[in-house]
Formats: structure tokens, C-alpha cells, sequence
């Protein structure tokens, strides 16, 4: 699972509020490189959580990775390209889409149930009684 | 990239080795599956370069064929881990990065904002009732562009009254009527296979600030 999955998902288990975001506990993971699409990143970055992007990279240990405020369009684009190697964007597609979690805990930030991620699949499921209503 | 080799690469393929019926667990063809994705992109734009979601995704084939043509990212939700492992292995095998999910779809707590498109082969309700109902539902909430799917053509009248009336999709158009091949355990037949006519939808939400 990457971080910008991770950045849509919410716990649908009973009590929760919104479920959302998820704390996140990670006991491995991996990067692995792909392709940087500007387009897509500069677009992705108003529909994105960003504390919630930020507090995942920081539950990663890559505090510097991204600021603490979201950068701008003009700012993301002034910083270089895609692929400059320490670019804004390039530091953005990184968190969202080359940081894999290999096995970890999400936590429901208002009940505290936990679901488990192994082999990269976190485990969603809840018995019926434990769902939301 | 061309829609034979699409279809090639999708028949290549592993497809679910012990199917649970009660799932409805059944791969759809490289024939099927190529075309939907086909469609979806180049009649609608609605793949290259999107966030594109995947719900019952078994074996991977739809989701898989979102990756080939290069949706930005993919996201499978099955409830069943066996079919999430061969989804996973299918991805490795040509080298794409797919995100999976272990969900039941009902269940399902997916911020939309961030999905634009989801396609999906759900049961068609024949094990559990309603259950192709769910699917739909959940794809109206999630998706900020459209829902690619697939429904018997007997269910056609109810799936859009339900699709416009409940699940605030502001067009259900059926794109095509196809027959699909089900494994005759799924149907009381003595032949080993039964084709029966599905209807490939395409549903498009309202949008979010109207809902
Ligand atoms: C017809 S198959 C889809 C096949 C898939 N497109 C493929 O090519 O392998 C239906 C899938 O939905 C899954 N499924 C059934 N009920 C589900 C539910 N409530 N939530 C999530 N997945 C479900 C099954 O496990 C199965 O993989």
C-alpha cells in the first residue's frame, strides 16, 4: 500500500466518527522507483489530506520529505521538474507513489481498532457487529 | 497500446484456481475486460493518467488492465485474501504496481474526492441477493468521474431506476450488450458452460457539491 492509498482509506468500525486519517504504524517498508507524471501530481494536490500525508511520511521517519504546509502550484513548479532529484514534485510523487508499506498496523483514530497490513494489503474487514452504523 | 495486445497480455493471466462460488468468483475474459478498458479510455478518458479503483477485483484482470494503460494509480478491493495473493502475483508478473485492498465493498470507507474512476465485474447478486446492488452504490459514492460495470441485461430497467433514483448517478447508459461466459456451477445446467447476456454500464455521478 502507498502513502496516497493510504490518503483516501478511512475505518468504517463502530463509534468512528470519520474513521479518518489513519495512524499509521509501520514495521517495513520499501521504495521502488516509477515514473514522475507532473500533470497528474499538480492536479492531485488540492483533493489531497495534507496532514494527513505529512503526519504518514513523519510515522515513516522521513520528517524532511514534505513541508508542513502544502506547497503552491506556482512553488511545485518553480522548485524544478518532476525528475530533478530533490524537486518539490519530485519529492511529493515519491511520498505518494514510491514509498511502499510492507507490513504495519492502520489505527482508527477514534475507536483504536487496528487493522493489519501484511504482504502490502492492509485487512479492512470488520465482523458485522463491529460495523459502523 | 493496442487493444490485441491488451487482450493478449490479460489472457496471459492467472485466473482463480479454487473459485468460491458464494463469491461468485469468476475472471473476466481478456476479450471483456480489454474492451471495457478500451472504452473507458478512449471513448471517455476516463483511464490514462487517473486514479482508478477496482472493486471485487479477483484475479486483478480489470485492475491490471487499468495499469497497461496507464492509470496513474490502481487500487483492487476484493474481501477474499486468496484472490488478493493472485491479483498481487499477476501484477508482479509484468512488473506493475497495483494497491490492494482487503475490504468487503459494503463496507467500504474510501474518501472520494481522490477516485476518479472505478470498474468493477461485481457478483451478479445470483448467490447473494442484492449483492451487484451494493457494488453500485459504493461506485457512486467513490468515483468523481464514472463507473464502468457489468449486469445481467434481465436486470436492466431495475439497475438504472436504482442508479438514478437512489445512488445519485445523473446518467446509467448501457454502452453495450455482450454475452459472458459463466462456469456452470453458477447456473443449473447440465452443459458445462452457459453464455447469458450481460450489459456493460457506464454510470456517472453527481457532482460532489450536488449531492
Ligand atoms: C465476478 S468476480 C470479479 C472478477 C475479476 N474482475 C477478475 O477478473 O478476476 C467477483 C469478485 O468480487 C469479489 N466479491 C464478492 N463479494 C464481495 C464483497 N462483498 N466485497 C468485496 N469483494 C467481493 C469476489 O471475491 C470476486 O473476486
Amino acid at each position: 500500500m502507498r502513502l496516497l492509498t493510504h490518503n483516501m482509506l478511512a475505518s468504517n468500525a463502530r463509534g468512528a466518527s470519520t474513521g479518518y486519517p489513519l495512524k499509521l504504524q509501520v514495521v517495513k517498508w520499501t521504495t521502488k522507483e516509477a515514473e514522475p507524471n507532473a500533470d497528474f501530481l499538480r492536479g492531485m494536490l488540492p483533493k489531497l489530506d495534507w496532514a494527513a500525508l505529512v503526519a504518514a511520511t513523519h510515522s515513516l521517519g522521513l520528517p524532511g520529505l514534505l513541508p508542513e504546509s502544502p506547497p503552491t502550484d506556482a512553488e511545485l513548479s518553480a522548485d524544478g521538474a518532476a525528475d530533478d532529484e530533490g524537486s518539490a514534485l519530485r519529492r511529493l510523487h515519491r511520498a505518494l507513489l514510491e514509498i511502499h508499506i510492507e507490513e504495519g498496523t492502520l489505527v482508527c483514530p477514534d475507536t483504536e481498532r487496528c487493522f493489519p497490513i501484511s504482504k502490502g494489503v492492509p485487512n479492512m474487514l470488520l465482523h458485522e457487529d463491529e460495523v459502523r452504523n | 497500446m493496442k487493444l490485441k495486445k491488451l487482450e493478449g497480455l490479460l489472457g496471459d493471466l492467472q485466473q482463480f484456481t479454487r473459485p468460491k462460488v458464494e463469491l461468485e468468483q469468476y475472471a473476466t475474459g481478456p476479450h471483456i475486460a480489454s474492451r471495457m478498458l478500451y472504452t473507458a479510455e478512449n471513448s471517455f478518458d476516463d483511464i490514462t493518467g487517473k486514479v482508478v479503483a477496482d472493486f471485487g477485483c479477483g484475479c486483478g484482470t480489470l485492475a491490471v488492465a487499468s495499469s497497461l494503460l496507464d492509470a496513474e494509480h490502481v487500487v483492487g478491493i476484493d474481501i477474499d485474501p486468496q484472490s488478493l495473493e493472485l491479483a498481487q502475483e499477476n501484477a508482479a508478473d509484468l512488473e506493475l504496481d497495483i494497491d490492494l485492498i482487503q475490504c468487503d465493498i459494503k463496507n467500504l470507507n474510501l474518501r472520494g474526492l481522490l477516485v476518479d474512476t472505478v470498474v468493477m465485474n461485481p457478483p451478479f447478486g445470483t448467490s447473494r441477493k442484492g449483492a451487484d446492488m451494493e457494488f453500485i452504490s459504493m461506485g457512486l459514492k467513490v468515483a468523481s468521474r464514472a463507473v464502468y460495470s457489468l449486469h445481467k441485461t434481465s436486470t436492466r430497467e431495475h439497475i438504472k431506476k436504482a442508479a438514478l433514483r437512489n445512488y445519485n448517478a445523473i446518467s446509467a447508459e448501457v454502452l453495450c450488450e455482450l454475452r459472458y461466459n459463466l462456469p456452470k456451477t453458477y447456473k443449473f445446467h447440465k452443459q458445462k458452460e452457459v453464455d447469458i447476456a450481460v450489459d456493460f454500464w457506464r454510470f456517472v455521478p453527481r457532482a460532489r457539491d450536488e449531492r
